[in-house]
C-alpha cells in the first residue's frame, strides 16, 4: 500500500519537474509574446489587446531593414556554407583516418571557441585585408562560423553509406562529377539538409560574432536591439518580430514532424 | 580460346607495403576464374586493378592486347557487383538497375526493355517500384547483378558476391550465376576465400597468398595436385606428411615404403606428401602405418576419424564407423600420394 503511494507520488513528483522546467524555459517566450500584443508601448502595464506592434515593424524602417538584413545575411551564408560544408565533408570523407583525425581537430575548434574569441579573432584578420565592414565581412563572419556545423552534421551521414557507392556510380559509366551528384548527395541529402538547418538558426541568432563585424550602417536585429535596448527608441514591435519567428519556427518543426512521420508511415506500407 | 585480359608482372603498394608482388595471369573469354585466398591476401586490390579503381605501380594490365593504363574506370567494358552490393539508396530497383544505361544516355523506351529483361533473368519480375532497403540479402545481391549485367560486359567482376548469404540460398545463387555466364557468354572474375565455392563453379582457380599467385589450374588440378602446403591445406583438409623420395616412384612415408606415381625429385630428397583423408582406408592392425583411433565424428555424409601415429595427427573420411581406442593400419592406394617439393 505505501509501497504503492511512494509509486504514485513520485510519478506526480516527476509530472510537476516536467512542468516546471518546461515552464520556466518557455515562459520568457510566452512574456514576449503576451506583451507583443500590448498596446501600451510601456512594458509593465497592459492597457488592452492589439496588432499595433506588428504594423510598427512595417513603419519603423531602420527595424525592417534590421529584419531584411537578418534574413539576407541568414539565407546566403546558409546557401554557401551548405555548399562548402558539403564538399568538406565528402573531401574529409575521402582521407585516411590519421589524416581525418587532424582534419577534423581544425574543424571542431571553431565549433568550441566562445563566440567571443572567434568575433575578434575575424575583427582582426578582416581589418588586415582590404575589406570594408558592413555587408560583407558579416556574411563571410556568418559563413564562417557555419561550415562547421555543416561538417559536422554530413560526415556521420556519409560514414553509414557503402564505402563501394561511388565506386559503382564510376563502375557504371558515370563521370566523377555526375557520381557525386547523381549518388553521393542524395544519398546524404538528410544530412545536408539538417546542417542547412543549422546553419540558418546559428546565423539568425548571433550576436558576438556579427556585434565584432557589423559596420557601414549595416545592422542585424540582435545588434538593433542591443543598440536601442534602454533607449527611447526602443519599440515593442521587436517583441512582435520575435513572437513571429518563434511562430515560424513553431509551424515548420510541426511540418517536419508531420511530413516524416507521413514518409514513415508511407514506407511502412510499402514493407 | 582467346586472351582478354592479361596481366604481366604486375605490382602495387600501398604506403610501401606489397600488396600484390609479381602477378601474371592471363583470363580467357568466356572463362569463369575465380581469386581464391585467405582474407588481406590482396584479392579486393587485384579486382580494383582490373576495374579500374586503383593504379598499378609496375607491370602492366592489357585487355584485348591493349594496355589499359589509361582507361578510366567509367569508360571500361568491365562491370562490377561489389562486396556488399553498393545499390544506390536513394533509388529504387528499376532506377538502379537503370543507372548504367542512363549513363550511356540509351533511348527511354531501350532502358525500360532492357531493365526488365534483367530482372526477369534475376528473378525480379514486379519488384520495380520497391525500395531497396525494403529487399532481403539475396534480393539485393539480385538487384546488383542485374545492375551490372544490364550494361552487358564483356567481364564482370563479382567481389564475394555470396559471402552475405546464408548456405541454402548461396548454394542455389552458385548454380545461378555459373547458368548465367554459361547462358551469356561473359568472362566472370569472381573473388572467394571459401574454396568449396572456388571448386565448384570455377573453370580455372587461382590461389593467392600474400600477395603472390601460387597456383593457377583447373579445380580438378588444383584438388588433386597442390603445388605447395599453402594450397594442399587451403584446399580441403588435408594429411601433409614429412617424407623421403628414395627414387623415382618410390617414397618412404614414416618409415614404410610406398610405391607412389611420382618422379623426377632426385634420390634421397627430403619432401612432403598430401594424402586426402578420403583416400585413407582404416584396416585392422596389420602392419606400415599404425594407430590409435582417438576420436570419431560423424559429419552427415562421412564419419570424421582421428588416428594418432605416434604424434602425426591422420584425419580420415570414411562411411564406416570406427571405435574409439581400437588400433588400425592406415593404407592408401600409390595414386593417393601427392609428393610435393619442400
Ligand atoms: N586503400 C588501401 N590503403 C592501404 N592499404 C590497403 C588499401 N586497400 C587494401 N589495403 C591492404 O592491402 C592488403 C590486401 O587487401 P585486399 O582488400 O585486397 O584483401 P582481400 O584479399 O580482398 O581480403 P578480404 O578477403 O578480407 O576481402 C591488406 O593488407 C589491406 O590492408
Ligand atoms: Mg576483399
Amino acid at each position: 500500500m505505501s509501497e504503492k503511494l511512494t509509486l504514485r507520488l513520485s510519478r506526480v513528483g516527476t509530472i510537476l519537474l516536467v512542468i516546471f522546467t518546461y515552464s520556466i524555459i518557455y515562459l520568457p517566450i510566452v512574456i514576449i509574446a503576451f506583451l507583443s500584443f500590448n498596446a501600451s508601448s510601456r512594458d509593465q502595464i497592459w492597457t488592452g489587446f492589439s496588432f499595433v506592434w506588428y504594423r510598427e515593424i512595417l513603419n519603423n524602417p531602420r527595424l525592417l531593414e534590421a529584419i531584411q538584413n537578418t534574413l539576407l545575411i541568414a539565407v546566403l551564408a546558409t546557401l554557401i556554407s551548405t555548399v562548402l560544408g558539403t564538399l568538406f565533408a565528402i573531401g574529409i570523407h575521402g582521407l585516411s583516418r590519421k589524416q581525418r583525425l587532424k582534419i577534423m581537430v581544425l574543424n571542431n575548434i571553431p565549433v568550441v571557441n566562445p563566440d567571443i574569441v572567434t568575433g575578434i579573432s575575424l575583427l582582426l584578420v578582416f581589418s588586415l585585408l582590404p575589406l570594408s565592414f558592413g555587408f560583407q565581412t558579416m556574411l563571410l563572419a556568418h559563413i564562417f562560423f557555419c561550415i562547421p556545423f555543416v561538417v559536422l552534421s554530413v560526415l556521420p551521414k556519409l560514414k553509414t553509406l557503402d564505402p563501394n557507392l561511388y565506386d559503382a556510380a564510376i563502375d557504371l559509366g558515370a563521370s566523377r562529377f555526375k557520381a557525386l551528384w547523381l549518388v553521393i548527395i542524395p544519398s546524404i541529402k538528410v544530412g545536408i539538409l539538417a546542417g542547412s538547418l543549422i546553419a540558418f538558426t546559428m546565423s539568425i541568432d548571433d550576436f558576438v560574432i556579427s556585434y565584432f563585424t557589423f559596420g557601414d550602417g549595416f545592422q542585424n536585429v540582435s545588434i538593433w536591439i542591443y543598440s536601442r535596448l534602454g533607449r527611447r527608441t526602443f519599440s515593442p514591435s521587436v517583441y512582435a518580430y520575435n513572437t513571429l519567428v518563434v511562430f515560424v519556427t513553431i509551424v515548420v518543426l510541426s511540418l517536419f514532424n508531420l511530413f516524416g512521420k507521413k514518409q514513415k508511415s508511407i514506407k511502412g506500407e510499402k514493407i | 580460346m582467346k586472351k582478354l585480359i592479361d596481366i604481366q608482372n604486375l605490382v602495387k603498394q600501398f604506403d610501401d607495403q606489397v600488396v600484390l608482388n609479381n602477378i601474371n595471369l592471363y583470363i580467357n573469354e568466356n572463362e569463369f576464374i575465380t581469386l581464391l585466398g585467405p582474407s588481406g591476401c590482396g584479392k579486393t586490390t587485384l579486382l580494383r586493378l582490373i576495374g579500374g579503381f586503383e593504379t598499378l605501380d609496375e607491370g602492366k594490365i592489357l585487355f584485348e592486347d591493349k594496355n589499359i593504363a589509361d582507361i578510366p574506370a567509367h569508360k571500361r567494358p568491365i562491370n562490377t557487383v561489389f562486396q556488399k552490393y553498393a545499390l544506390f539508396p536513394h533509388l529504387n530497383v528499376y532506377q538502379n538497375i537503370a543507372f548504367g544505361l542512363k549513363m550511356k544516355k540509351m533511348p527511354k523506351e531501350t532502358i525500360e526493355q532492357e531493365v526488365l529483361k534483367a530482372l526477369e533473368m534475376v528473378k525480379l519480375k514486379g519488384y520495380e517500384s520497391r525500395n531497396i532497403k525494403t529487399l532481403s540479402g539475396g534480393q539485393q545481391q539480385r538487384v546488383a547483378i542485374a545492375r551490372a549485367l544490364v550494361n552487358k560486359p564483356k567481364v564482370l567482376l563479382l567481389d564475394e558476391p555470396l559471402a552475405a548469404l546464408d548456405l541454402k540460398l548461396r548454394q542455389d545463387m552458385q548454380y545461378e550465376l555459373k547458368e548465367m555466364q554459361r547462358a551469356l557468354g561473359i568472362t566472370f572474375i569472381f573473388v572467394t576465400h571459401d574454396q568449396e565455392e572456388a571448386l565448384t563453379m570455377s573453370d580455372t582457380v587461382v590461389v593467392m597468398n600474400e600477395g603472390h599467385i601460387l597456383q593457377i589450374g583447373t579445380p580438378i588440378d588444383i584438388y588433386n595436385e597442390p603445388k605447395n602446403r599453402f594450397v594442399a591445406s587451403f584446399i580441403g583438409e588435408s594429411n601433409i606428411l614429412p617424407a623421403t623420395m628414395i627414387k623415382d616412384y618410390k617414397v618412404n612415408i614414416l618409415n614404410t615404403e610406398y610405391t607412389c606415381v611420382d618422379h623426377g625429385f632426385g634420390e634421397q630428397t627430403p619432401v612432403e606428401v598430401v594424402i586426402r583423408p578420403e583416400d585413407i582406408e582404416l584396416k585392422p592392425a596389420q602392419g606400415g602405418i599404425e594407430g590409435l583411433v582417438t576420436d570419431v565424428i560423424f559429419k552427415g555424409v562421412h564419419y570424421e576419424i582421428i588416428v594418432m601415429v605416434g604424434t602425426i595427427e591422420f584425419i580420415i573420411h570414411s562411411t564406416l564407423s570406427q571405435t574409439v581406442g581400437t588400433q588400425v593400419s592406415i593404407t592408401f592406394e600409390p595414386e593417393a600420394i601427392h609428393v610435393m617439393r619442400r
